[in-house]
């Protein structure tokens, strides 16, 4: 649909790509405007998932019966996210692929990696106190801001495309690539790939789950660190656990390594502190986010201890 | 493909049409204050930021400022000029004169598109993220303060109005026939809140040439 043309951008509920038009952060040339198209229902899968088409906003997911029922902690993300004007704007395949709110990368006026290629990243010496922790290297440390890109991470959602030549499915942990040297480069989608949907697989587990987050004011406000959790507890000892941050990373951050110290372990705030450092080892904070690494340790201590009540209930 | 980049649009504001010429890039905003004169919807950061140029659209509470009014075409937009039934005004604003939700007034009528559609959003079922239970049999959550506070959350007062607002909410609610909050909760069935009355811009798009395409 944009015909081989870089310069063409989809349009979706525009919360994000319109403000960068407005900064000259985005120029493009033509856009394509894809509400319109067939792709705003959730239905089931025909694995018992759940399927979101991709212009579905993120009031109306929210507020889906199955969302709410299935995977709380997926709905607890959206509403967690921006105000009640921009859900009703915004949408799923949008979500995932808005842009970091890095200071450096939305003012034209400053060098960054991410905008222009080898300009350098002022970050790393300024302003980056609500900047990565997690898998940033020394071209970018901005983060992704997407609250419902962390549940679904932790679901382990499947992220559907159209292109040209077909579709194509990736699953989600796939989708942003690492930042590397090549921070302009942030997913694996093919060039003029549309997300058409987001499926969610069968989660059980998902049935006991929260989404926790962290702003620098009650509402409103993007997380300074976030923690997308499911647990399931028999007799105690965790059977199946997912876990994913937010606001740490370049991308939603799945929490592999702290998942396997979680798995067969006796559920308390022991084992949760000890997953969380498992995770964690791995921050490399810089002069002025190191508070983020305590954070993120205490909120998956406090997120599981709730979630472990909850199953004991 | 067109490569100019205006288009002629008909706009569908307060259930009047008006037909303009815009450029592609014109914001929803820019157009209904500074080519249809409806200057009660208010720029405040023009960033979707602060909630003073909240419209309806197809009765849904957006932000004007962040969409294109190419984009708004075929879609039914409500202004602060359109709430009020005739002289009659729309409890909502009743509310906000009788318990002085405002000082300087610049972000009341965000406030009020945003109220009207968090009463209706609230009595449709859906949740906030001041719900404590999310799980559509427990139905709508009494409308409480923390409520009420946390669904207004994308309009700003400068002034620091709020305590009002959340009053003339609340007030607005209740007139409205919401229960208020230590009430019981009622159960409604969930519906599209806005969607539904608005039939006129029902579209049933066939196919990939659904996809509007403009040269900016």
């Amino acid at each position: 649909m944009l015909d081989g043309d870089p310069d063409a951008r989809f349009l979706g509920g525009g919360t994000n790509l319109v403000d960068l038009m407005k900064t000259g952060v985005e120029r493009p040339a033509r856009l394509v405007d894809v509400r319109e198209l067939p792709l705003n229902r959730v239905e089931s899968a025909p694995d018992g998932g759940l399927r979101i088409g991709a212009t579905v906003t993120n009031s109306d997911l929210a507020a889906h019966p199955e969302v709410r029922r299935r995977y709380p902690v997926l709905a607890q993300a959206v509403l967690a996210g921006a105000s009640g004007q921009l859900r009703n704007m915004a949408t799923v395949g949008g979500n995932l692929l808005q842009r970091t709110r890095c200071g450096y990368f939305t003012d034209v006026d400053s060098p960054c990696n991410k905008r222009v290629p080898g300009s350098g990243c002022p970050a790393l010496t300024g302003e980056h106190h609500n900047h990565a922790i997690l898998g940033a290297s020394g071209h970018c440390v901005a983060t992704h801001p997407s609250d419902m890109g962390v549940a679904l991470t932790a679901l382990d959602a499947r992220v559907s495309y159209e292109t040209a030549d077909g579709p194509g499915e990736l699953p989600i942990a796939d989708l942003y690539l690492p930042v590397g040297e090549t921070p302009h480069r942030e997913t694996a989608l093919p060039q003029g790939a549309l997300i058409t949907a987001v499926t969610l697989p069968p989660a059980p587990t998902a049935a006991n789950s929260r989404y926790r987050k962290v702003r620098e004011r009650a509402s409103y406000a993007f997380a300074i660190g976030s923690v997308a959790a499911a647990l399931d507890l028999r007799d105690g000892v965790v059977h199946d656990v997912r876990l994913a941050f937010g606001a740490v990373a370049s991308r939603p951050w799945r929490a592999f390594a702290a998942e396997r110290v979680l798995t067969g372990a006796p559920a308390g705030a022991d084992t949760f502190a000890a997953a969380a450092d498992a995770e964690l080892t791995a921050a490399r904070p810089l002069p002025r986010n190191g508070y983020k690494v305590t954070l993120m340790r205490n909120l998956v201590v406090a997120v599981l201890s709730e979630l472990a009540e909850e199953a004991a209930r | 493909m067109a490569s100019s980049t205006s288009s002629d649009l008909t706009l569908s504001v307060n259930g009047e049409k008006y037909t303009l010429t815009v450029d592609h890039r014109t914001t929803l905003l820019d157009a209904l204050r500074e080519r249809l004169d409806l200057t009660g919807t208010k720029k405040g950061c023009d960033q979707g930021q602060c909630g003073a140029c909240t419209v309806l659209v197809d009765g849904r509470r957006s932000v004007a400022c962040l969409q294109l009014a190419v984009a708004a075409e075929g879609h039914e937009i409500t202004t602060v000029e359109g709430v009020a039934d005739g002289d009659r005004l729309h409890p909502v604003q009743q509310a906000f004169l009788d318990l002085d939700g405002f000082q300087c007034g610049y972000c009341t009528p965000g406030q009020i598109c945003s109220a009207v559609a968090v009463i209706e959003e609230h009595a449709a079922g859906w949740p906030s993220a001041a719900t404590a239970d999310l799980r559509p049999e427990a139905g709508p959550p009494p409308l409480t303060p923390e409520e009420i506070r946390e669904r207004m959350s994308g309009n700003l007062c400068r002034c620091g109005a709020y305590v009002s607002i959340v009053q003339a909410v609340a007030r607005a609610a209740e007139a409205n026939g919401a229960a208020a909050w230590g009430s019981s909760a009622t159960t409604a069935p969930m519906t599209s809140p806005a969607r539904s009355r608005c039939s006129t811009a029902t579209r049933t798009p066939a196919s990939w040439a659904a996809a509007r395409t403009w040269s900016t």
